[in-house]
């Protein structure tokens, strides 16, 4: 609350000191600072593995810490597990959302605790006390009785933040919040995030997007390698100077572009249409281009891919590959004519979690490392050390199991089973979401370099930066269906989500 | 090359931890082994030529039974109608041999029913996306009451017996007895060679992991998921048919009521081979010491003379012990990183 803080002026709401964590032999935290006001709101940047997660579970009370204090408040705090952490009020909201989806909104809001005597649940009560929380983030509107499973990400997202303002948090953590939002929804949770703050809430805002920290923080620490490396205030600090803090060196150039010429057509979509979406697009591949396509969530990117792919069902249109008629496909004949697609949830369809790396990069073409019909595993390893070094991917060993690394690296491995099967078309649905600014780097570095060798990319994000700074042309995806595909020189951000919006029609612009 | 260096290369390519891992089953195989090896009176009794024949016969059915049933764990399924196949296809071959025929056509007949129940289960659950549970459970049921029906509900026992059926699961009655283990062992075992082969290093059993794995990622990489479950359920049909006809063997007749709650013996001796339910995870020579390991403590027991509620009681501990060193061993890892890093 704001008298709170401005009696204790000079008091920080929650000071990290010096906190340590070691799990056997590797070092996860060697020192990190950190200090919130009440009512901050403080970006805590870092790449995947610097310690961002470790510090995570050390507030929440999963790990507890080998040195170093915390302090809230003034007092010492040591949750012992993430329950006492809530009840001393910080809380987290994870990158994976943890609702249950059976359960309605109002039942999400309250569940661990609901108002009740002797047990039984006052449905009253908690009606008046999920509908209050929802008004808190400003969003009275959402139905209380809507199954978690019928709303949108950025619902449940809000869902979730709803939930955690239940418990009247001093400290809210928030896990890379936008990584599955849509630019709208963004803007819109950086309202509700303005209002905890107006409250007195303190936030300690995690995210790789670099431009969102600074739309949204008013201070940042930045973390490299378990320790905080610095820390100020956001409109002092350049997007370069902070880069530079996460890495340690700096990074040349992070979307480079070679000169490439775009050779023949190798995909054509004309009028493709899905049985819900998308409702019409058409696009012409072609070889040696990085066709970028953008749109809000729920605009039909994806399920444009899946269609083309054969994972969903085409209701309309045709779909040809090297001039080939490929209109009712399945993956196994796209992926024999050389067409490969990289899923957006590398977790759930992307990758086999708990199979080693080699099998992984290797599933779709297992002949290569194959003698008289029987895998070799020698082959296997020795074909995947290839691209575990072309990719830079760290990990113990080829029989690593995927589930295990970290992010960035789980999506070269998915790159690199494209790379294996050498796919001549690739369509990649947002082949950045959710990793680290050095692995994104390369990433992009990797498909201007298939690019340049007459591969063709299809590159779907929600990142404007990323599209813009990579592709030769861009398409705009709203509500099923595909703008015109114009080179890059003919768009701007803001050209792009008006397309995006639906109001790049020529009135719209006048008006 | 010794044994060491042998060793160190496994481990090289599958990682120590799954090298540890498939090692396990045989871990325990002698862990047991050794427990009884300190007892005098199974140290004279159990440790013989001659038992050890009886508990590889008795290994039989259930080790041809989980080299299918591994398939389809692995592949992420579960096939509760086996012990029904078995009475089913125990009683089929009772009525083939009923009607005159040889030895080839009696085999692969049999394992032609047990097959075709399989694809069934793999079809239905497929073709109306179905829970494997569910499916196998109503054929557990379907088979059962078919197999009853065929036999009009008793024994069928054929008045001429054929003797090359008869003595697989017992060479004693063989007038040429070159070998000291009946043929159905060896058999067996042949096909434990081959199906370890088949899930672990062609492509097809690639696929088996994948699926086991992630159905989703298994059919974004292109692997036909439907026809290779349809494929995995048929195959376990086939070696639960071929049990069948080891179980006829066993009996000399065929038997409708026979075989109950064998699946359940079949699936523990799978998971105490290192398989996991979730699918993913698995090996045929596993699943092979598992179901031996069974007859083993079986057997010692019986040598014991220990009531038939005390072997129960032991193969369920070693099942929960068996799956739970998953669950153990970083627990006991833990206590000793706490011990060493609080001296």
């Amino acid at each position: 609350m704001p008298e709170d803080s401005s009696s204790n002026a000079a008091l920080p709401r929650l000071r990290i000191d010096r906190v340590a964590k070691r799990f056997g032999p590797t070092v996860a935290l060697d020192g990190v600072s950190l200090e919130v006001a009440a009512g901050e709101v403080h970006a805590l940047i870092g790449e995947n593995g610097a310690g961002k997660s470790t510090l995570m579970k050390v507030l929440s009370g999963a790990h507890r810490p080998d040195g170093g204090s915390l302090t809230l408040d003034g007092r010492p705090f040591e949750p012992s597990d993430p329950l006492h952490a809530r009840n001393s009020g910080v809380a987290m909201i994870y990158q994976e959302l943890n609702l249950s989806p059976d359960l309605s909104v109002e039942e999400n809001i309250l569940l661990g605790r609901e108002p009740a005597v002797l047990g039984w649940i006052n449905r009253g009560e908690r009606r008046r006390l999920a509908k209050r929380a929802l008004e808190e983030i400003g969003q009275a509107q959402m139905s209380l009785d809507a199954p978690i499973h019928s709303l949108t990400i950025a619902q449940q997202q809000l869902v979730e933040i709803a939930r955690a303002l239940v418990g009247e948090p001093r400290v809210l953590i928030m896990d890379e919040p936008t990584s599955s939002l849509t630019r709208v929804d963004t803007e819109n949770l950086f309202g509700v995030i303005e209002r905890m703050s107006q409250r007195g809430v303190s936030v300690i805002y995690i995210s790789h997007f670099l431009e969102e920290c600074q739309r949204v923080a008013s201070r940042y620490t930045v973390l490299r390698d378990g320790e905080s490396v610095g820390t100020g205030a956001m409109v002092e600090a350049s997007l370069e100077q902070i880069i530079q803090l996460m890495v340690g060196r700096e990074i040349d150039e992070i979307y480079p572009r070679t000169s490439r010429s775009a050779g023949e057509s190798v995909l054509e979509l004309s009028s493709v249409a899905g049985l819900a979406k998308p409702s019409c697009v058409n696009l012409t591949l072609h070889a040696g281009e990085i066709l970028g396509v953008f749109g809000l969530v729920g605009a039909g990117r994806s399920e444009t891919l899946r269609a083309v792919f054969g994972l969903d069902r085409l209701a309309n249109g045709s779909v040809s590959v090297f001039s080939q008629e490929a209109t009712h496909s399945t993956p196994a004949k796209c992926l024999a004519n050389g067409v490969g697609l990289l899923s957006e949830n590398r977790k759930e369809e992307g990758l086999l979690l708990n199979r080693s790396i080699a099998d992984n990069l290797t599933l779709t073409r297992l002949d290569p490392v194959s003698r008289l019909g029987l895998v070799s595993d020698a082959a296997q390893v020795a074909a995947s050390e290839k691209w575990m070094a072309k990719l830079d991917v760290k990990a113990s060993g080829a029989a690593q199991p995927v589930g295990e690394l970290s992010g960035g690296n789980q999506q070269k491995i998915a790159l690199g089973r494209l790379l294996h099967h050498d796919a001549r078309i690739l369509l990649l649905d947002e082949p950045t979401r959710g990793i680290d600014v050095g692995s994104k780097a390369q990433i992009y570095r990797l498909m201007n370099e298939l690019a340049g060798q007459g591969k063709a990319v299809v590159f779907v994000s929600s990142y404007l930066p990323e599209l813009l700074g990579v592709c030769d042309r861009i398409g705009v995806m709203c509500r099923g269906e595909l703008s015109e595909v114009r080179p890059i020189a003919y768009w701007s951000e803001q050209e792009i989500i008006r397309t995006a919006i639906g109001q790049a029609e020529p009135r719209e612009v006048a008006a | 090359m010794s044994l060491s260096t042998l060793f160190n290369r496994r481990i090289n390519r599958l990682g120590s931890r799954d090298f540890l891992k498939a090692i396990r089953p045989f871990v325990g195989l002698f862990v047991v082994l050794l427990l009884f090896a300190m007892d005098a009176e199974l140290r004279s009794l159990f440790f013989k030529g001659s038992n050890f024949k009886m508990i590889l016969t008795q290994t039989v059915i259930v080790a041809i039974g989980a080299m299918g049933m591994t398939l389809v764990i692995v592949s992420g399924g579960i096939d509760l109608s086996a012990g029904s196949v078995v009475a089913l296809c125990s009683v089929v071959t009772a009525k083939l041999i009923e009607q005159g025929h040889g030895f080839a056509v009696v085999l692969l007949l049999t394992v032609l029913a047990g097959g075709l129940v399989g694809l069934a289960n793999g079809g239905i659950i497929t073709a109306f996306r179905m829970m494997p549970f569910i499916v196998t459970l109503g054929m557990m049921g379907i088979a059962r009451g078919i197999s009853k029906w065929l036999a009009n509900n008793q024994t069928v026992n054929p008045e001429q017996p054929l003797e090359s059926v008869n003595s697989l699961m017992d060479n004693s009655q063989s007038p040429l007895t070159f070998s000291p283990l009946p043929d159905g062992v060896w058999l067996a075992l042949g096909l434990a060679v081959l199906m370890a082969v088949v899930l672990r290093s062609t492509v097809f059993g690639r696929y088996v992991f994948a699926i086991g794995s992630n159905e989703d990622t298994a059919r974004l990489c292109g692997i036909r998921v439907n026809f290779n479950k349809v494929v995995i359920y048929a195959l376990a049909g086939a070696f639960f048919g071929l049990a069948g006809v080891m179980q006829f063997s066993r009996l000399t007749q065929g038997d409708p009521s026979v075989a109950i709650g064998l699946e359940l013996q079949i699936i523990a001796a799978v998971v105490i081979g290192g398989a996991s339910l979730s699918g993913g995870a698995g090996s045929i020579p596993g699943s092979v010491i598992g179901a031996f390991m069974m007859a083993c403590l079986a057997n010692g027991s019986g040598i014991k003379d220990w009531p038939n509620y005390m072997q129960e009681i032991i193969i369920g501990v070693v099942i929960i012990l068996a799956v739970g060193m998953d669950k153990v061993e970083p627990f006991i890892q833990r206590l000793f990183k706490r011990q060493s890093s609080s001296n």
